[in-house]
């Protein structure tokens, strides 16, 4: 089954959420990775506000290829970026900052599992690499914010219209796609151990 | 003659065609990963990586926003008078902005982007003098996605083929759906600790579908393969039955009291690119195939 969702999302939304689904969303979506994260902790702990709005947005790990053809930027290309890199970060933004989904590759660690559970937050995987096809989805450009970050460290406004295919890989029930694969390849390792002549 | 002009052109037309189009090796296996795959989430993500390959080929656009830093293999016939380093920085320079690529070199310190992939030793060239009168360019455009999950040890020579294996079987378990599988696997043995390292990223030059011309290194590539594929990673992580699409080793003689290994670890968009540039100024582009 594939639904599809509008940001920013309601808690309504994202808690109806079960991992393996597949979604589509319409809506913004904002880019943000390593230096996203550490520069809005870094503006909230002093005080500042940070030029965009998180609650109920789509965070989408990625540093796209962006190109300006006269006023406008257009977007290239916008795979996601390894999601586990934000691990140290993700606990305490989603915390203070309450957004609805966080898209990425490769899924989070436990404490952000946690953490979107108790503040209502989704993992959302998108295929890696395929940037492509994630940028035919990215329609338009609405701005972009911290520039000074670098192209792919910058927070760029997007317009989503039918973004996706998306998969549930983390929910706010506390399961996690990811580490269901983790698990089955500990019970697979014997077996390949034993194929490769190694102890077990 | 060979102008230097002639080398910044030819450099800029490689990195497109290498950002845009995939070696022929490479998407087989992937269509292979594709029809051997039966649930409905690792067929997802092949047939979205399927599609977006073909979407890259009809826009001429870079199949994944990350197209690395550009690191160059370059063998000069005898003699070279020009100045191919200055036709190479100056082409990774204009394909930033004109394919375009994106500006990922940074500095490793204060991280500013100078926003044209040049800096300090970067690109990076490794350099030959072959025997034939052309100059051979390949180039690799990697993502950090994949790098970042790439491992080297110093074993004891007791170890021996045990402890490889050993360490190549934990640094994939340890990478996960992290490096965008299924992953292609570049090994390096022997050597010096920067040889290995350098043997792992050559490894990933060679063609998916040829093996190593020593039978028992041959023979270890295609085991490994295997055994890795039963692991159940699968496409981007979330299970199936490809992890990875191609494992290839090379080696060096090493020091006797000594056994380094080296995994290079590369994404599903394996992207290599070799061009000649003949005599007469001709630029003749070999990999990705047209």
């Amino acid at each position: 089954m594939t639904k599809r969702l509008k940001t920013p999302l309601s808690e309504n939304d994202v808690r109806s959420l079960n991992v393996g689904e597949a979604i589509y969303l319409d809506g913004v979506v904002y880019t943000g990775r390593d230096e996203v994260h550490i520069h809005a902790l870094e503006y909230l702990e002093k005080g500042k506000n940070i030029p965009v709005d998180f609650k109920g947005a789509a965070l989408f790990h990625c540093g796209p290829i962006m190109r300006k053809v006269g006023e406008e930027w257009e977007v290239v290309a916008a795979g996601p970026t390894t999601s586990s890199r934000m691990n140290s970060l993700e606990p305490q933004f989603i915390e203070k900052f309450r957004p609805g989904a966080i898209i990425g590759k490769g899924g989070m660690s436990q404490p952000t599992i946690d953490a979107m559970k108790q503040y209502g937050c989704v993992y959302l995987a998108i295929t890696g690499g395929a940037a492509v096809l994630a940028a035919k989805g990215l329609k338009s450009v609405s701005g972009v914010e911290w520039y000074e970050l670098g192209m792919p460290e910058a927070v760029w406004i997007l317009n989503a219209e039918n973004f996706g295919p998306l998969t549930v890989g983390i929910d706010t029930h506390g399961k996690s796609l990811f580490a269901d694969v983790s698990d089955k390849v500990k019970e697979n390792e014997p077996a390949v151990r034993e194929r490769l002549g190694l102890k077990k | 003659m060979v102008a230097e002009a002639d080398i910044q052109s030819a450099v800029v037309e490689l990195l497109r065609r290498t950002v845009v189009k995939l070696p022929s090796d490479v998407e087989e296996a992937l269509e292979r990963a594709l029809d051997a795959e039966v649930d409905e989430t690792p067929t997802m993500q092949l047939k979205a990586i399927m599609e977006n390959i073909k979407l890259a080929g009809e826009g001429n656009t870079p199949m994944c926003q990350d197209t690395g830093v550009t690191i160059f293999y370059v063998t000069l016939p005898k003699n070279c008078e020009i100045d191919v380093e200055r036709g190479i920085i100056d082409g990774v320079r204009r394909a930033t902005s004109e394919v375009p690529l994106r500006p990922n070199a940074v500095h490793p310190i204060t991280r500013k982007n100078p926003g044209d992939n040049v800096g300090d030793g970067m690109p990076y060239i490794n350099w030959k003098v072959g025997s034939n009168d052309f100059i051979e360019i390949t180039v690799m455009t990697k993502g950090a996605g994949s790098e970042n999950m790439s491992q080297m040890a110093m074993l004891t020579p007791s170890q021996g083929v045990k402890g490889i294996k050993e360490f190549i079987l934990s640094t994939v378990v340890r990478a996960g759906g992290n490096p965008c599988p299924p992953m292609v696997l570049g090994v390096g043995i022997g050597g010096s600790s920067d040889i290995c390292m350098k043997l792992a990223k050559q490894a990933l030059l060679r063609p998916l579908n040829e093996r190593h011309k020593d039978p028992e290194i041959a023979g270890l590539e295609t085991e490994l393969l295997e055994a890795l594929n039963m692991l159940g990673i699968g496409p981007m992580g979330l299970g199936g039955k490809t992890t990875a699409i191609g494992l290839n080793i090379e080696y060096a003689y090493c020091h006797t009291a000594s056994l380094p290994v080296a995994v290079n670890v590369q994404c599903w968009a394996a992207r290599r690119g070799t061009m000649r540039i003949h005599p007469d100024g001709r630029s003749e582009f070999l990999t990705p195939e047209e």
